[in-house]
Protein backbone atom coordinates (compact mmCIF):
# COMPACT_ATOMS: atom_id res chain seq x y z
CA UNK A 1 0.00 0.00 0.00
CA UNK A 2 1.14 3.10 -1.10
CA UNK A 3 2.39 4.97 2.31
CA UNK A 4 0.12 8.49 1.41
CA UNK A 5 -2.52 6.54 1.14
CA UNK A 6 -2.35 4.95 4.17
CA UNK A 7 -1.92 8.31 6.10
CA UNK A 8 -4.88 9.13 4.29
CA UNK A 9 -6.89 6.56 5.45
CA UNK A 10 -5.47 7.03 8.77
CA UNK A 11 -6.92 10.59 8.88
CA UNK A 12 -10.75 9.35 8.16
CA UNK A 13 -9.95 7.09 11.03
CA UNK A 14 -10.34 3.24 9.75
CA UNK A 15 -7.23 1.58 9.88
CA UNK A 16 -7.36 -1.23 6.83
CA UNK A 17 -9.01 -4.89 8.10
CA UNK A 18 -5.31 -6.27 7.19
CA UNK A 19 -3.75 -4.31 9.34
CA UNK A 20 -6.20 -5.98 12.46
CA UNK A 21 -5.57 -9.54 10.65
CA UNK A 22 -2.06 -9.28 10.68
CA UNK A 23 -2.10 -8.17 14.39
CA UNK A 24 -4.23 -10.71 15.24
CA UNK A 25 -1.88 -13.58 13.64
CA UNK A 26 0.92 -12.34 15.60
CA UNK A 27 -0.91 -12.87 18.22
CA UNK A 28 -1.60 -16.05 17.95
CA UNK A 29 1.74 -16.78 17.49
CA UNK A 30 3.09 -15.17 20.43
CA UNK A 31 0.46 -17.42 22.40
CA UNK A 32 1.36 -20.78 20.20
CA UNK A 33 5.39 -19.97 20.91
CA UNK A 34 4.68 -18.91 24.32
CA UNK A 35 2.21 -22.10 25.50
CA UNK A 36 5.34 -24.41 24.06
CA UNK A 37 8.38 -22.50 25.52
CA UNK A 38 6.79 -21.07 28.99
CA UNK A 39 7.51 -23.69 31.85
CA UNK A 40 5.31 -21.87 34.21
CA UNK A 41 1.35 -23.54 34.50
CA UNK A 42 -0.02 -19.87 35.15
CA UNK A 43 1.96 -18.46 32.26
CA UNK A 44 0.97 -21.30 29.52
CA UNK A 45 -2.65 -20.96 30.67
CA UNK A 46 -2.36 -17.57 30.29
CA UNK A 47 -0.96 -18.02 26.18
CA UNK A 48 -3.92 -20.03 25.75
CA UNK A 49 -6.20 -16.68 26.64
CA UNK A 50 -3.63 -15.00 24.06
CA UNK A 51 -4.65 -17.61 21.51
CA UNK A 52 -8.42 -17.17 22.03
CA UNK A 53 -8.15 -13.13 21.97
CA UNK A 54 -6.01 -12.97 18.57
CA UNK A 55 -9.02 -15.68 17.44
CA UNK A 56 -11.47 -12.49 18.87
CA UNK A 57 -9.72 -9.93 17.33
CA UNK A 58 -9.92 -11.92 13.41
CA UNK A 59 -13.71 -12.18 14.60
CA UNK A 60 -14.03 -8.64 15.31
CA UNK A 61 -12.28 -7.58 12.26
CA UNK A 62 -14.20 -10.27 9.61
CA UNK A 63 -16.88 -8.65 11.27
CA UNK A 64 -16.56 -4.99 10.12
CA UNK A 65 -15.24 -6.28 6.32
CA UNK A 66 -18.14 -8.37 5.95
CA UNK A 67 -20.68 -5.60 7.68
CA UNK A 68 -22.03 -8.42 9.58
CA UNK A 69 -22.85 -8.49 13.12
CA UNK A 70 -22.19 -12.10 13.26
CA UNK A 71 -18.87 -11.84 13.92
CA UNK A 72 -19.67 -9.71 16.93
CA UNK A 73 -21.50 -12.15 18.80
CA UNK A 74 -18.95 -14.93 17.85
CA UNK A 75 -16.95 -12.64 20.32
CA UNK A 76 -19.34 -13.68 22.93
CA UNK A 77 -19.54 -16.82 22.71
CA UNK A 78 -15.83 -17.27 22.93
CA UNK A 79 -15.85 -15.18 25.93
CA UNK A 80 -17.92 -16.71 27.72
CA UNK A 81 -16.49 -20.18 26.64
CA UNK A 82 -13.08 -19.00 27.86
CA UNK A 83 -14.67 -17.65 31.19
CA UNK A 84 -15.96 -21.19 31.62
CA UNK A 85 -12.40 -22.81 30.59
CA UNK A 86 -10.73 -20.21 33.15
CA UNK A 87 -12.55 -20.99 36.22
CA UNK A 88 -12.17 -24.98 35.55
CA UNK A 89 -8.61 -24.58 34.46
CA UNK A 90 -7.84 -22.50 37.69
CA UNK A 91 -9.33 -25.06 39.98
CA UNK A 92 -7.63 -27.94 38.38
CA UNK A 93 -3.93 -25.70 38.75
CA UNK A 94 -4.25 -25.32 42.10
CA UNK A 95 -5.31 -29.13 42.59
CA UNK A 96 -2.32 -29.66 40.99
CA UNK A 97 -0.05 -27.30 43.45
CA UNK A 98 -1.74 -28.44 46.18
CA UNK A 99 -0.71 -32.31 45.85
CA UNK A 100 2.81 -31.13 44.68
CA UNK A 101 4.03 -27.94 45.67
CA UNK A 102 5.11 -26.90 42.27
CA UNK A 103 3.75 -25.25 39.39
CA UNK A 104 6.41 -26.15 37.08
CA UNK A 105 5.43 -28.01 33.60
CA UNK A 106 8.09 -30.14 33.97
CA UNK A 107 8.08 -31.66 36.95
CA UNK A 108 4.79 -32.76 36.63
CA UNK A 109 5.82 -36.17 34.84
CA UNK A 110 4.75 -39.12 36.80
CA UNK A 111 2.68 -40.54 34.45
CA UNK A 112 5.02 -42.78 32.47
CA UNK A 113 5.07 -46.32 31.52
CA UNK B 1 -41.41 -6.68 11.24
CA UNK B 2 -39.78 -7.93 14.12
CA UNK B 3 -38.02 -11.27 13.49
CA UNK B 4 -40.05 -14.33 15.91
CA UNK B 5 -37.93 -15.85 18.29
CA UNK B 6 -40.56 -18.22 19.90
CA UNK B 7 -38.94 -22.39 18.64
CA UNK B 8 -41.41 -24.00 16.64
CA UNK B 9 -42.15 -27.04 18.01
CA UNK B 10 -40.57 -28.84 15.89
CA UNK B 11 -37.62 -27.03 16.95
CA UNK B 12 -37.84 -28.01 20.95
CA UNK B 13 -38.90 -31.65 19.11
CA UNK B 14 -35.22 -31.98 17.23
CA UNK B 15 -33.21 -30.15 20.43
CA UNK B 16 -35.08 -32.30 22.86
CA UNK B 17 -32.08 -34.66 23.84
CA UNK B 18 -29.95 -31.96 24.86
CA UNK B 19 -33.03 -30.25 26.59
CA UNK B 20 -32.93 -33.83 28.51
CA UNK B 21 -29.52 -34.54 29.52
CA UNK B 22 -29.02 -30.94 30.61
CA UNK B 23 -32.02 -30.51 33.13
CA UNK B 24 -31.51 -34.00 34.28
CA UNK B 25 -27.64 -32.94 35.51
CA UNK B 26 -28.92 -29.64 36.41
CA UNK B 27 -31.83 -31.39 38.56
CA UNK B 28 -28.48 -33.59 40.44
CA UNK B 29 -26.55 -30.42 41.69
CA UNK B 30 -29.70 -29.45 43.16
CA UNK B 31 -30.71 -32.54 44.67
CA UNK B 32 -27.24 -32.91 45.76
CA UNK B 33 -27.00 -31.85 48.88
CA UNK B 34 -30.14 -33.51 49.76
CA UNK B 35 -29.64 -37.12 48.91
CA UNK B 36 -25.52 -37.49 48.36
CA UNK B 37 -24.79 -38.85 51.65
CA UNK B 38 -27.87 -41.42 52.17
CA UNK B 39 -28.24 -42.48 48.34
CA UNK B 40 -25.54 -42.01 46.85
CA UNK B 41 -26.81 -44.94 43.88
CA UNK B 42 -29.41 -42.41 43.34
CA UNK B 43 -27.70 -40.38 40.73
CA UNK B 44 -26.25 -43.16 38.73
CA UNK B 45 -30.22 -44.75 38.54
CA UNK B 46 -31.40 -41.12 37.55
CA UNK B 47 -28.27 -40.71 34.89
CA UNK B 48 -29.18 -43.86 33.30
CA UNK B 49 -33.30 -42.88 33.25
CA UNK B 50 -32.32 -39.77 31.99
CA UNK B 51 -30.09 -41.48 29.25
CA UNK B 52 -32.95 -43.84 28.06
CA UNK B 53 -35.49 -40.40 27.93
CA UNK B 54 -32.39 -39.19 25.77
CA UNK B 55 -32.62 -41.92 23.66
CA UNK B 56 -36.31 -41.73 23.21
CA UNK B 57 -36.07 -38.41 22.12
CA UNK B 58 -33.44 -38.92 19.55
CA UNK B 59 -35.07 -41.53 18.44
CA UNK B 60 -38.15 -39.18 18.09
CA UNK B 61 -36.45 -36.40 16.54
CA UNK B 62 -35.38 -38.44 13.81
CA UNK B 63 -38.76 -39.05 12.77
CA UNK B 64 -38.97 -35.06 12.01
CA UNK B 65 -35.79 -34.25 10.53
CA UNK B 66 -34.93 -30.59 9.16
CA UNK B 67 -33.36 -27.59 10.49
CA UNK B 68 -33.87 -26.24 13.65
CA UNK B 69 -33.32 -22.80 15.55
CA UNK B 70 -32.69 -20.97 12.44
CA UNK B 71 -30.49 -23.56 10.98
CA UNK B 72 -28.22 -23.45 14.08
CA UNK B 73 -29.13 -26.92 14.26
CA UNK B 74 -29.79 -30.07 12.01
CA UNK B 75 -31.63 -33.37 12.89
CA UNK B 76 -30.40 -36.01 10.40
CA UNK B 77 -29.89 -39.75 10.12
CA UNK B 78 -26.11 -39.05 10.99
CA UNK B 79 -26.75 -36.70 13.68
CA UNK B 80 -29.00 -39.20 15.04
CA UNK B 81 -26.66 -41.71 14.52
CA UNK B 82 -23.97 -40.16 16.80
CA UNK B 83 -26.46 -38.97 19.21
CA UNK B 84 -27.65 -42.95 19.59
CA UNK B 85 -23.62 -43.61 19.86
CA UNK B 86 -22.78 -41.30 22.56
CA UNK B 87 -25.51 -41.67 24.43
CA UNK B 88 -25.48 -45.59 24.78
CA UNK B 89 -21.86 -44.84 25.76
CA UNK B 90 -22.97 -42.70 28.62
CA UNK B 91 -25.23 -45.46 29.92
CA UNK B 92 -22.22 -48.12 29.77
CA UNK B 93 -20.36 -45.25 31.36
CA UNK B 94 -22.34 -45.08 34.25
CA UNK B 95 -23.35 -48.42 34.64
CA UNK B 96 -19.31 -49.26 34.86
CA UNK B 97 -18.48 -46.75 37.71
CA UNK B 98 -21.10 -47.74 40.27
CA UNK B 99 -18.51 -49.54 42.13
CA UNK B 100 -15.89 -47.91 41.23
CA UNK B 101 -16.87 -44.61 42.75
CA UNK B 102 -18.05 -46.49 45.84
CA UNK B 103 -14.83 -48.45 46.57
CA UNK B 104 -12.72 -44.96 45.73
CA UNK B 105 -15.50 -43.28 48.66
CA UNK B 106 -15.99 -40.74 45.89
CA UNK B 107 -18.85 -38.45 45.53
CA UNK B 108 -21.80 -39.62 42.79
CA UNK B 109 -24.00 -36.76 41.97
CA UNK B 110 -21.39 -34.18 40.57
CA UNK B 111 -19.69 -37.48 38.60
CA UNK B 112 -23.24 -38.49 37.32
CA UNK B 113 -24.19 -34.69 36.33
CA UNK B 114 -20.95 -33.94 34.32
CA UNK B 115 -21.44 -37.17 32.53
CA UNK B 116 -24.77 -35.77 31.72
CA UNK B 117 -23.16 -32.76 30.46
CA UNK B 118 -20.22 -34.05 28.47
CA UNK B 119 -22.69 -36.03 26.57
CA UNK B 120 -25.02 -33.24 26.03
CA UNK B 121 -21.77 -31.52 24.19
CA UNK B 122 -21.14 -34.39 22.18
CA UNK B 123 -24.83 -34.39 21.13
CA UNK B 124 -25.02 -30.90 20.33
CA UNK B 125 -21.60 -31.80 17.92
CA UNK B 126 -23.46 -34.41 16.09
CA UNK B 127 -25.95 -31.87 15.54
CA UNK B 128 -24.76 -28.87 14.60
CA UNK B 129 -24.85 -27.50 11.70
CA UNK B 130 -22.79 -24.23 12.26
CA UNK B 131 -19.11 -23.79 13.43
CA UNK B 132 -19.89 -22.18 16.38
CA UNK B 133 -22.39 -24.21 17.39
CA UNK B 134 -19.84 -27.03 17.21
CA UNK B 135 -17.74 -25.23 19.21
CA UNK B 136 -19.68 -24.78 21.85
CA UNK B 137 -20.66 -28.61 22.25
CA UNK B 138 -17.08 -28.99 22.09
CA UNK B 139 -16.69 -26.66 24.82
CA UNK B 140 -19.25 -28.52 26.91
CA UNK B 141 -17.70 -31.70 26.44
CA UNK B 142 -14.39 -31.28 26.97
CA UNK B 143 -14.62 -28.83 30.28
CA UNK B 144 -16.52 -31.35 31.97
CA UNK B 145 -14.40 -33.86 30.78
CA UNK B 146 -11.50 -32.11 31.91
CA UNK B 147 -13.22 -32.14 35.71
CA UNK B 148 -13.89 -35.76 34.95
CA UNK B 149 -10.39 -36.56 34.23
CA UNK B 150 -9.44 -34.90 37.56
CA UNK B 151 -11.89 -36.00 39.51
CA UNK B 152 -10.65 -37.86 42.31
CA UNK B 153 -8.74 -34.42 43.82
CA UNK B 154 -6.21 -35.93 45.92
CA UNK B 155 -4.92 -38.56 43.76
CA UNK B 156 -1.28 -37.08 41.91
CA UNK B 157 -1.96 -39.47 38.80
CA UNK B 158 -5.88 -37.85 38.19
CA UNK B 159 -4.25 -34.09 38.82
CA UNK B 160 -1.77 -34.72 36.26
CA UNK B 161 -4.05 -36.47 33.59
CA UNK B 162 -6.62 -33.29 34.50
CA UNK B 163 -4.33 -30.62 34.03
CA UNK B 164 -2.63 -32.34 30.79
CA UNK B 165 -5.75 -32.96 29.46
CA UNK B 166 -7.24 -29.46 30.25
CA UNK B 167 -3.84 -27.75 28.49
CA UNK B 168 -3.84 -29.80 25.56
CA UNK B 169 -7.48 -29.40 24.79
CA UNK B 170 -7.71 -25.70 25.26
CA UNK B 171 -4.61 -25.56 23.22
CA UNK B 172 -6.66 -27.79 20.49
CA UNK B 173 -9.40 -25.56 20.73
CA UNK B 174 -7.62 -22.16 20.12
CA UNK B 175 -6.28 -23.39 16.95
CA UNK B 176 -9.64 -24.73 15.83
CA UNK B 177 -11.60 -21.15 16.77
CA UNK B 178 -8.50 -19.92 14.13
CA UNK B 179 -9.88 -21.87 11.46
CA UNK B 180 -13.25 -20.86 12.32
CA UNK B 181 -12.68 -17.58 12.43
CA UNK B 182 -11.01 -17.67 8.86
CA UNK B 183 -13.15 -19.55 7.16
CA UNK B 184 -15.77 -16.90 8.40
CA UNK B 185 -13.27 -14.22 7.03
CA UNK B 186 -13.04 -16.25 3.74
CA UNK B 187 -17.20 -16.76 3.03
CA UNK B 188 -18.91 -14.68 5.48
CA UNK B 189 -21.15 -17.41 6.99
CA UNK B 190 -20.37 -20.10 9.54
CA UNK B 191 -23.59 -22.10 8.56
CA UNK B 192 -21.62 -25.28 6.99
CA UNK B 193 -23.90 -25.47 4.29
CA UNK B 194 -23.63 -21.77 3.03
CA UNK B 195 -19.76 -22.67 3.63
CA UNK B 196 -20.41 -25.19 1.16
CA UNK B 197 -22.29 -22.95 -1.53
CA UNK B 198 -19.26 -20.19 -0.62
CA UNK B 199 -16.70 -22.57 -1.47
CA UNK B 200 -17.97 -23.93 -4.67
CA UNK B 201 -17.97 -20.38 -6.14
CA UNK B 202 -15.25 -19.65 -8.57
CA UNK B 203 -12.28 -17.16 -7.47
CA UNK B 204 -12.22 -18.73 -4.13
CA UNK B 205 -8.69 -17.81 -2.57
CA UNK B 206 -7.76 -21.31 -1.99
CA UNK B 207 -4.83 -20.53 0.31
CA UNK B 208 -6.48 -18.86 2.83
CA UNK B 209 -9.00 -22.05 2.37
CA UNK B 210 -6.05 -24.56 3.05
CA UNK B 211 -4.77 -22.15 6.08
CA UNK B 212 -8.08 -22.24 7.57
CA UNK B 213 -8.57 -26.15 7.07
CA UNK B 214 -5.28 -26.67 8.62
CA UNK B 215 -5.87 -25.05 11.33
CA UNK B 216 -8.85 -27.11 12.08
CA UNK B 217 -7.26 -30.01 11.07
CA UNK B 218 -4.86 -29.48 13.96
CA UNK B 219 -7.61 -28.66 16.19
CA UNK B 220 -9.79 -31.69 15.91
CA UNK B 221 -6.50 -33.83 15.10
CA UNK B 222 -5.82 -32.98 18.91
CA UNK B 223 -9.46 -33.98 20.07
CA UNK B 224 -9.28 -37.47 17.79
CA UNK B 225 -5.80 -37.89 19.19
CA UNK B 226 -4.65 -38.64 15.85
CA UNK B 227 -0.50 -38.22 15.43
CA UNK B 228 1.19 -35.53 15.78
CA UNK B 229 -1.13 -34.18 18.02
CA UNK B 230 -1.59 -37.69 20.11
CA UNK B 231 0.52 -36.69 23.09
CA UNK B 232 -1.66 -36.35 25.63
CA UNK B 233 -3.99 -39.17 25.07
CA UNK B 234 -1.72 -42.12 26.96
CA UNK B 235 -1.12 -40.16 29.93
CA UNK B 236 -4.54 -39.03 30.14
CA UNK B 237 -6.10 -42.62 29.67
CA UNK B 238 -3.72 -43.71 31.85
CA UNK B 239 -3.93 -41.00 35.09
CA UNK B 240 -7.64 -40.43 34.77
CA UNK B 241 -10.30 -42.64 36.89
CA UNK B 242 -10.75 -46.02 34.94
CA UNK B 243 -14.59 -45.49 34.13
CA UNK B 244 -13.70 -41.62 33.01
CA UNK B 245 -10.45 -42.94 30.97
CA UNK B 246 -13.68 -45.55 29.28
CA UNK B 247 -15.62 -42.99 28.66
CA UNK B 248 -13.08 -40.25 27.44
CA UNK B 249 -11.49 -43.02 25.14
CA UNK B 250 -15.12 -43.45 23.02
CA UNK B 251 -17.52 -40.60 23.62
CA UNK B 252 -15.53 -37.74 23.01
CA UNK B 253 -13.88 -38.86 20.64
CA UNK B 254 -16.67 -40.46 18.27
CA UNK B 255 -18.44 -37.10 18.74
CA UNK B 256 -15.13 -35.72 17.41
CA UNK B 257 -15.30 -37.55 14.55
CA UNK B 258 -18.49 -36.74 13.63
CA UNK B 259 -17.82 -33.07 13.70
CA UNK B 260 -14.88 -34.07 11.42
CA UNK B 261 -16.61 -35.73 8.83
CA UNK B 262 -19.41 -33.40 8.71
CA UNK B 263 -17.06 -30.18 8.69
CA UNK B 264 -14.82 -31.94 5.74
CA UNK B 265 -17.60 -34.01 3.96
CA UNK B 266 -19.99 -30.78 3.72
CA UNK B 267 -18.40 -27.49 4.09
CA UNK B 268 -14.89 -28.12 2.55
CA UNK B 269 -15.75 -31.19 0.10
CA UNK B 270 -15.32 -28.40 -3.11
CA UNK B 271 -11.84 -27.79 -1.74
CA UNK B 272 -11.10 -31.90 -0.61
CA UNK B 273 -7.77 -31.95 -2.75
CA UNK B 274 -5.88 -29.58 -0.83
CA UNK B 275 -6.60 -31.28 2.22
CA UNK B 276 -6.63 -35.02 1.55
CA UNK B 277 -2.58 -35.20 1.43
CA UNK B 278 -2.29 -33.68 5.51
CA UNK B 279 -4.97 -36.90 6.60
CA UNK B 280 -3.01 -39.79 4.28
CA UNK B 281 -0.18 -38.40 6.23
CA UNK B 282 -1.82 -38.39 9.73
CA UNK B 283 -3.58 -41.45 9.30
CA UNK B 284 -0.61 -43.28 8.47
CA UNK B 285 1.30 -41.83 11.33
CA UNK B 286 -1.44 -42.07 14.01
CA UNK B 287 -1.41 -45.87 12.94
CA UNK B 288 2.00 -46.69 13.12
CA UNK B 289 3.47 -44.39 16.54
CA UNK B 290 -0.29 -45.95 18.41
CA UNK B 291 0.56 -49.46 17.67
CA UNK B 292 4.47 -49.57 17.49
CA UNK B 293 4.36 -47.41 21.07
CA UNK B 294 1.73 -50.08 22.41
CA UNK B 295 4.15 -52.90 22.10
CA UNK B 296 6.32 -51.90 25.02
CA UNK B 297 4.06 -50.60 26.78
CA UNK B 298 3.04 -52.63 30.56
CA UNK B 299 -0.17 -50.40 31.98
CA UNK B 300 -2.65 -51.58 30.69
CA UNK B 301 -4.90 -48.45 30.26
CA UNK B 302 -1.71 -46.83 28.35
CA UNK B 303 -1.63 -49.86 25.97
CA UNK B 304 -5.37 -49.14 25.53
CA UNK B 305 -4.11 -45.15 25.21
CA UNK B 306 -1.64 -45.95 22.37
CA UNK B 307 -4.38 -48.46 20.89
CA UNK B 308 -6.88 -45.84 21.02
CA UNK B 309 -4.34 -43.82 18.92
CA UNK B 310 -4.27 -46.50 16.49
CA UNK B 311 -7.45 -46.91 16.17
CA UNK B 312 -8.24 -43.14 15.47
CA UNK B 313 -5.63 -44.16 12.86
CA UNK B 314 -7.85 -46.21 10.89
CA UNK B 315 -10.90 -43.96 11.20
CA UNK B 316 -8.88 -41.23 9.43
CA UNK B 317 -7.96 -43.83 6.70
CA UNK B 318 -11.69 -44.15 6.19
CA UNK B 319 -12.07 -39.95 6.24
CA UNK B 320 -9.04 -40.22 3.95
CA UNK B 321 -10.86 -41.88 1.17
CA UNK B 322 -13.27 -39.12 0.92
CA UNK B 323 -16.65 -41.42 -0.47
CA UNK B 324 -19.68 -42.08 1.28
CA UNK B 325 -18.24 -45.83 1.53
CA UNK B 326 -15.74 -44.31 3.77
CA UNK B 327 -17.71 -42.30 5.88
CA UNK B 328 -20.24 -45.57 6.38
CA UNK B 329 -17.11 -47.09 7.61
CA UNK B 330 -15.76 -44.50 9.86
CA UNK B 331 -18.96 -44.40 10.99
CA UNK B 332 -18.81 -48.20 11.81
CA UNK B 333 -16.15 -48.77 13.05
CA UNK B 334 -16.49 -45.61 15.30
CA UNK B 335 -19.31 -47.84 17.16
CA UNK B 336 -17.74 -50.94 16.71
CA UNK B 337 -14.66 -49.20 18.80
CA UNK B 338 -16.76 -48.10 21.44
CA UNK B 339 -18.07 -51.66 22.43
CA UNK B 340 -15.05 -53.24 22.49
CA UNK B 341 -12.91 -50.54 24.01
CA UNK B 342 -15.92 -49.92 27.04
CA UNK B 343 -15.60 -53.73 27.95
CA UNK B 344 -11.84 -53.74 27.69
CA UNK B 345 -11.85 -50.90 30.26
CA UNK B 346 -14.51 -51.92 32.07
CA UNK B 347 -12.53 -55.28 32.62
CA UNK B 348 -9.62 -52.81 33.84
CA UNK B 349 -12.05 -50.96 36.30
CA UNK B 350 -13.08 -54.79 37.91
CA UNK B 351 -9.39 -55.94 38.05
CA UNK B 352 -7.94 -52.42 39.45
CA UNK B 353 -8.55 -52.56 43.41
CA UNK B 354 -8.97 -49.24 45.15
CA UNK B 355 -6.76 -46.45 44.25
CA UNK B 356 -6.03 -48.45 41.22
CA UNK B 357 -3.04 -50.44 42.30
CA UNK B 358 -3.37 -53.83 39.85
CA UNK B 359 -3.17 -52.17 36.87
CA UNK B 360 0.08 -53.86 34.73
CA UNK B 361 -0.31 -56.24 32.42
CA UNK B 362 0.97 -58.95 34.59
CA UNK B 363 -1.77 -58.57 37.10
CA UNK B 364 -4.18 -59.86 34.99
CA UNK B 365 -1.89 -63.13 35.34
CA UNK B 366 -4.35 -66.00 35.81
CA UNK B 367 -7.51 -64.43 35.23
CA UNK B 368 -8.64 -67.04 32.86
CA UNK B 369 -8.55 -69.93 36.19
CA UNK B 370 -9.88 -67.58 38.47
CA UNK B 371 -12.66 -66.14 36.95
CA UNK B 372 -13.66 -68.13 33.38
CA UNK B 373 -16.44 -65.53 32.50
CA UNK B 374 -14.46 -62.37 32.82
CA UNK B 375 -11.79 -63.44 31.35
CA UNK B 376 -14.05 -65.07 28.44
CA UNK B 377 -15.66 -61.22 28.28
CA UNK B 378 -12.29 -59.48 27.66
CA UNK B 379 -11.19 -62.45 25.28
CA UNK B 380 -13.94 -61.13 22.98
CA UNK B 381 -13.18 -57.67 23.19
CA UNK B 382 -9.23 -57.82 22.59
CA UNK B 383 -10.28 -60.57 20.07
CA UNK B 384 -12.82 -57.23 18.22
CA UNK B 385 -9.53 -55.13 18.75
CA UNK B 386 -7.48 -57.30 16.34
CA UNK B 387 -10.15 -57.35 13.91
CA UNK B 388 -10.58 -61.41 14.07
CA UNK B 389 -13.22 -62.32 12.41
CA UNK B 390 -17.11 -62.67 13.88
CA UNK B 391 -16.21 -59.64 15.81
CA UNK B 392 -17.20 -55.77 15.42
CA UNK B 393 -14.01 -54.88 14.88
CA UNK B 394 -13.17 -57.28 11.54
CA UNK B 395 -16.31 -55.80 9.94
CA UNK B 396 -14.94 -52.48 10.79
CA UNK B 397 -11.25 -52.81 9.40
CA UNK B 398 -13.02 -54.66 6.60
CA UNK B 399 -15.15 -51.58 5.66
CA UNK B 400 -12.79 -49.16 5.95
CA UNK B 401 -9.75 -50.92 3.71
CA UNK B 402 -12.31 -51.68 1.41
CA UNK B 403 -12.98 -48.20 1.34
CA UNK B 404 -9.36 -47.12 0.72
CA UNK B 405 -8.96 -49.66 -2.02
CA UNK B 406 -12.42 -48.61 -4.06
CA UNK B 407 -10.79 -44.48 -3.61
CA UNK B 408 -7.60 -45.53 -5.02
CA UNK B 409 -5.42 -45.79 -1.49
CA UNK B 410 -3.54 -48.91 -2.23
CA UNK B 411 -0.56 -47.82 0.19
CA UNK B 412 -2.58 -46.54 2.66
CA UNK B 413 -4.70 -50.14 2.72
CA UNK B 414 -1.24 -51.95 2.90
CA UNK B 415 0.47 -50.40 5.86
CA UNK B 416 -2.55 -50.29 7.71
CA UNK B 417 -3.08 -54.09 7.07
CA UNK B 418 0.48 -54.46 8.40
CA UNK B 419 -0.08 -52.30 11.65
CA UNK B 420 -3.14 -54.47 12.07
CA UNK B 421 -0.51 -57.60 12.02
CA UNK B 422 1.98 -55.60 14.44
CA UNK B 423 -1.41 -54.81 17.14
CA UNK B 424 -2.39 -58.34 17.16
CA UNK B 425 1.39 -58.85 19.00
CA UNK B 426 0.32 -56.63 21.55
CA UNK B 427 -3.17 -57.93 22.26
CA UNK B 428 -2.45 -61.18 22.09
CA UNK B 429 0.08 -60.48 24.85
CA UNK B 430 -3.62 -59.93 27.29
CA UNK B 431 -4.39 -63.13 26.31
CA UNK B 432 -1.10 -65.50 26.64
CA UNK B 433 -0.82 -63.38 30.24
CA UNK B 434 -4.57 -64.39 31.27
CA UNK B 435 -4.62 -67.93 30.19
CA UNK B 436 -1.24 -69.56 30.17
CA UNK B 437 0.48 -67.68 33.51
CA UNK B 438 -0.12 -68.25 37.38
CA UNK B 439 -2.55 -66.21 39.09
CA UNK B 440 -1.21 -63.45 40.69
CA UNK B 441 -2.15 -61.66 43.99
CA UNK B 442 -4.24 -59.42 41.99
CA UNK B 443 -6.40 -61.94 40.61
CA UNK B 444 -6.23 -64.72 43.74
CA UNK B 445 -7.84 -61.49 45.65
CA UNK B 446 -10.93 -60.27 43.20
CA UNK B 447 -14.02 -59.85 43.99
CA UNK B 448 -16.64 -61.57 42.03
CA UNK B 449 -18.45 -59.09 39.32
CA UNK B 450 -20.88 -56.22 40.71
CA UNK B 451 -24.30 -56.45 38.44
CA UNK B 452 -23.41 -53.17 37.47
CA UNK B 453 -19.63 -53.89 35.83
CA UNK B 454 -21.46 -57.11 34.44
CA UNK B 455 -24.18 -54.83 32.69
CA UNK B 456 -21.63 -52.66 31.24
CA UNK B 457 -19.42 -55.76 30.26
CA UNK B 458 -22.20 -58.96 28.98
CA UNK B 459 -23.81 -55.65 26.90
CA UNK B 460 -20.97 -54.42 24.86
CA UNK B 461 -19.82 -57.94 24.58
CA UNK B 462 -23.35 -59.13 22.83
CA UNK B 463 -23.39 -55.63 20.81
CA UNK B 464 -19.51 -56.77 19.19
CA UNK B 465 -20.24 -60.05 18.92
CA UNK B 466 -23.90 -58.86 16.58
CA UNK B 467 -21.74 -56.10 14.59
CA UNK B 468 -19.37 -59.19 14.17
CA UNK B 469 -22.24 -61.94 12.78
CA UNK B 470 -25.49 -59.55 11.62
CA UNK B 471 -23.75 -55.54 10.47
CA UNK B 472 -26.26 -55.37 8.37
CA UNK B 473 -28.77 -53.25 10.70
CA UNK B 474 -25.75 -50.58 11.95
CA UNK B 475 -24.61 -50.84 8.85
CA UNK B 476 -27.36 -49.73 6.83
CA UNK B 477 -28.32 -47.22 9.20
CA UNK B 478 -25.29 -45.69 8.58
CA UNK B 479 -25.34 -45.87 4.90
CA UNK B 480 -28.32 -43.97 4.86
CA UNK B 481 -26.92 -41.33 7.24
CA UNK B 482 -23.73 -41.33 5.24
CA UNK B 483 -24.77 -38.89 2.37
CA UNK B 484 -24.50 -35.78 4.65
CA UNK B 485 -25.92 -32.44 3.15
CA UNK B 486 -27.33 -33.92 0.04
Amino acid sequence: MDPAQVLETLKHGAVPTAWYLALSAVLFVIGVAGFILRRNIITVFMCIELMLNAVNLSFIAFAHEHKQVAGHLFTFFVMVVAAAEAAVGLAIILTVFRNRSTLNIDEIESLKN
Amino acid sequence: MPANFTPSNSDLLRFLPETILIAAGTLMMVLDPFLSKSKPKFFGHLSILAFIAALLAAVAANGDPGFAYSNLLIVDGFATYFRILVITIGIFAVFSSYHYLDREKAETSEYHALILFAVSGQCLMAASNDLIMIFIGLEISSIASYVLAGYLRHDKRNNEAALKYFLLGSFATGFLLYGVALVYGITGSTKLNEIHTALAAPGVSLVMVSVAAALMIIGLGFKVSGAPFQMWAPDVYQGAPAPVSAFLATAPKAAAFAIFLRIFVTAFQPVASSWEPILWVMALLSMTIGNFAALTQTNVKRMLGYSSIAHAGYILVALTSRSEIGTTAAMFYLAAYALMNIGAFAVVIHMAGKGETNVQISDLAGLGKKQPFTAALLTIFVLSLIGVPLTGGFFGKFYIFRAALESNLVWLAILGLLNSAVAAYYYLRLLVVMYMHDPSEATEALEPLTPGLRTALVLPAIGTFILGVLPGFVLNFARDAAGIGK
